[in-house]
């Protein structure tokens, strides 16, 4: 439970719907080196204060777990790791694979529960074989099965979204019908550990190498500019660079070994093909020939359809049918038929 | 929900229905402010100083010496800001001594001291079962110092001060002497003579008495300073209007466990020395805190290796026990304790503490109740820890 309107709604349709009901908030970060009050965006007092009052007025216990240790080890560390080798990761896949789906939902398991309950916008279905599914929410803008592809059927056995099948605009109603005093809050957007400035400040604090200025390259390695340190640039950037060239620029690719931002034309920028590492299957086994899908290569972007294949090593290959402007190593490849999600892997920096 | 059992007694206990009766009419029939002249105010005040009287002949002091304030933390202030500022104003005097286990309400107050108004202080070293050393005590004692403060019994450990011997040692090098008594009193005696001390904090809730109402006693002749100002209440020492029905009630309570102390105490050793033997015989990898015989007779505490004492209340409350951990946190910010490390424990040690406290209440099956429940929490804590690799 953070407070919000999500997590606050799925416990009470919980209760509602009779389940013996334990709140739980995870002490994710406590950054003193930020400053005050504003030293991280989740578990803040006042977010504490909000899911335990609203727990008391569930009538549910309520308790604050200290996940820091952990949650430093396995996504803070990798989220500067990653920005260490040049890559955008995206830390909200690793917390729900190693903190929500891992360290919570065993200590939940441990506490004696039966499922662990999140406000995630998801669905979960279990099939005429037995085996789980796990399906996009209803409401296909504030849908999350993209950060969720990281989950297996132990996990989706143990699992429960309760809101994933309302859309948001019902669930602010339903936060009103049950009392509780969060519907006019906003939606979270940035990442939780991050103090009230952006990741960029985040880094400069905790990982200052990555913010080292260097050279801005073509793809022959011709100079035409310098850049502030890589970790401020996205894949598919054109604004901000500040290099004058005959045509517009755009971030291509980051060479971390020379501390290199390498830029192109429009032409350079598209790429139809991917792999990603580290996939996860939902359904627990790779399917064993190539086939058609939709691919979503951020937690924003469409899915796109293309042809995926599964390879050795728990890695795989796609091919989009039409080139995309904005495949960024680090994140997310996420495979999807229709609305049911079938897993996904982490995008891989091109060779050479 | 299932069964619900409090071993928490040493946090607050409940008021007991004879007090409450007592209290009654002092809120609604006896209204009046102790302060005014008329028949309204003179009967609140006629109920005020039977409070103190009462209290008083419990202390073996006198009326005037009993000074009453809302709680254990502000009798602990008035006594070290009261009595510090005074000596270090008029006798140059401003070095403090006191010891790493108090609790936070004397030592953040000696901290603040220091940091705002210029005094220092000394720390008497403590043995690894929490008593003070009195050799060493003696030592830290300056011509400079102020005031001494030691607390008498430790909430967190159970120990109990040698409180006597440690006053007599300050009267000697004219070091004023304030113990906290807020956990000893309605179990160890509170006779000031016999102690020696120069002041005394209590509480009336740690003893079956409302929340809200304390008091300091305070020998005649110690100086202090008010660190409340505002009316003449309380001989100019604790300004504010007096909290009749409260002061009724502490005065109530504290009669009641000292006319049933006996008995009280032969049923909180009784249970204790149960959950003691219990636990160490079923749980593995456990050991006890503080001295093993002097301690508070409804007060037993432990660390547990490898648990964290937040989680294991956690585990404990979904199980219906109500327990304590020093670390214990509402927030996910567990910081271990201050005391366990002062003892010489380990980080991790000073995070995986358990207290269990008895009181009038608790029952054998209670007992054993919870021995289960913490045989059962341990077990699942240190099954799901393996199975998380960490």
């Amino acid at each position: 439970m953070s407070g919000g309107v999500d997590s606050s709604v799925a416990a009470a349709l919980l209760v509602e719907q009779g389940y013996e009901v334990v709140g739980m908030m995870m002490r994710l970060w406590s950054d003193e080196a930020m400053g005050g009050a504003e030293h991280n965006r989740c578990c803040t007092p006042e977010q504490m204060a909000d899911a335990r009052r609203i727990a008391d007025s569930l009538g549910i216990p309520f308790y604050v777990l200290d996940t820091k240790d952990v949650f430093r080890a396995t996504v803070v560390e990798y989220f500067i790791s990653q920005h260490r080798e040049g890559v955008t990761p995206n830390p909200c896949m690793e917390c729900n694979r190693h903190i929500r789906f891992d360290y919570l939902l065993k200590n939940a398991l441990a506490l004696g529960a039966d499922y662990l309950a999140t406000g995630h916008y998801a669905r979960i279905r279990c099939n005429e074989t037995g085996a789980f599914q796990l399906l996009k929410g209803i409401d296909d803008q504030k849908d999350q099965s993209y950060v969720l592809s990281v989950m297996g059927q132990a996990q989706l056995a143990q699992t429960l979204f309760p809101v994933g099948e309302f859309p948001k605009t019902e669930v602010r109603a339903l936060a009103a019908r049950f009392g509780l005093r969060v519907e006019s809050k906003k939606d979270s957007q940035d990442l939780c550990f991050l103090g009230k400035n952006d990741y960029r400040d985040f880094l400069k604090l905790h990982a200052p190498d990555v913010m080292t200025p260097g050279p801005i390259v073509l793809k022959d390695g011709q100079v035409v500019g310098q850049h502030s340190g890589l970790a401020n640039y996205t894949i598919g950037q054109r604004k901000g660079l500040g290099v004058f060239h005959a045509e517009p620029l755009y971030v291509i690719a980051m060479n971390p070994y020379r501390n290199a931002l390498v830029v192109g034309t429009r032409d350079e920028l598209g790429r139809s093909t991917l792999t990603a590492k580290r996939v996860n299957w939902v359904a627990g086994v790779a399917p064993a020939q190539p086939f058609r899908a939709q691919v979503k290569i951020r937690y924003k972007a469409a899915a796109a359809p293309a042809l995926v294949t599964p390879l050795e090593d728990g890695r795989m290959h796609v091919a989009f049918d039409e080139p995309l402007r904005d495949i960024a190593a680090g994140q997310g490849a996420v495979v999807y038929d229709g609305d049911v999600c079938l897993g996904g892997g982490i995008i891989e920096p091109l060779a050479g | 929900m299932g069964r619900s059992v409090y071993l928490d007694y040493s946090a607050t206990t409940p008021t007991d229905a004879r007090v409450v009766e007592a209290m009654m009419p002092y809120f609604t029939t006896f209204f009046g402010n102790a302060s005014s002249a008329h028949r309204y105010g003179r009967k609140a005040e006629q109920a005020v100083e039977d409070a103190r009287a009462t209290i008083a002949r419990l202390l073996h002091c006198k009326h005037e010496e009993v000074v009453f304030t809302s709680c254990g933390s502000e009798s602990n202030n008035l006594a070290l800001r009261g009595a510090g500022v005074a000596r270090k104003q008029r006798e140059g005097r401003g070095h403090l001594v006191t010891t790493p286990i108090e609790h936070s309400a004397v030592g953040k107050t000696v901290d603040v001291l220091c940091d705002t108004m210029g005094f220092t202080k000394s720390l008497v070293s403590v043995s690894r079962d929490g008593r003070v050393d009195s050799e060493a005590f003696v030592e830290t004692l300056r011509e400079d110092t102020a005031v001494a403060s030691v607390i008498y019994a430790n909430n967190e450990v159970g120990t109990v001060q040698p409180i006597a011997q440690l006053a007599a040692v300050a009267r000697q090098k004219g070091v004023l002497f304030h113990t906290d008594a807020v956990q000893a009193a309605g179990q160890l005696s509170l006779d000031v003579r016999e102690l020696g001390v120069d002041m005394m904090s209590l509480s009336a809730h740690k003893f079956y008495g409302p929340k809200g109402v304390g008091a300091l006693y305070v020998r005649e002749g110690v100086p202090l300073v008010p660190s409340q100002s505002g009316g003449s209440h309380e001989g100019g020492r604790r300004a504010g209007t007096l909290n009749t029905p409260l002061i009724v009630g502490m005065a109530k309570a504290l009669q009641l466990a000292y006319e049933e102390r006996e008995q009280r105490l032969a049923h909180y050793l009784h249970l204790r020395n149960m959950l003691k033997e219990g636990i160490l015989s079923r749980v593995s990898d456990v050991e006890v805190t503080g001295h093993p015989e002097q301690r508070l007779p409804s007060h037993i505490s432990f660390i547990f290796g490898g648990i964290d004492g937040n989680q294991l209340l956690m585990h404990l409350d979904i199980r219906g026990v109500a327990a304590s951990s020093a670390s214990a946190c509402k927030t996910g910010n567990p910081e271990p304790s201050g005391v366990l490390l002062a003892l010489g424990y380990s980080r991790e040690q000073a995070l995986g503490s358990l207290r269990l406290s008895v009181g009038q209440d608790t029952t054998e099956d209670d007992v054993i109740f919870a021995i289960d429940a913490i045989v059962d929490a341990v077990t699942a804590l240190r099954k799901l820890k393996a199975s998380l690799g960490r």
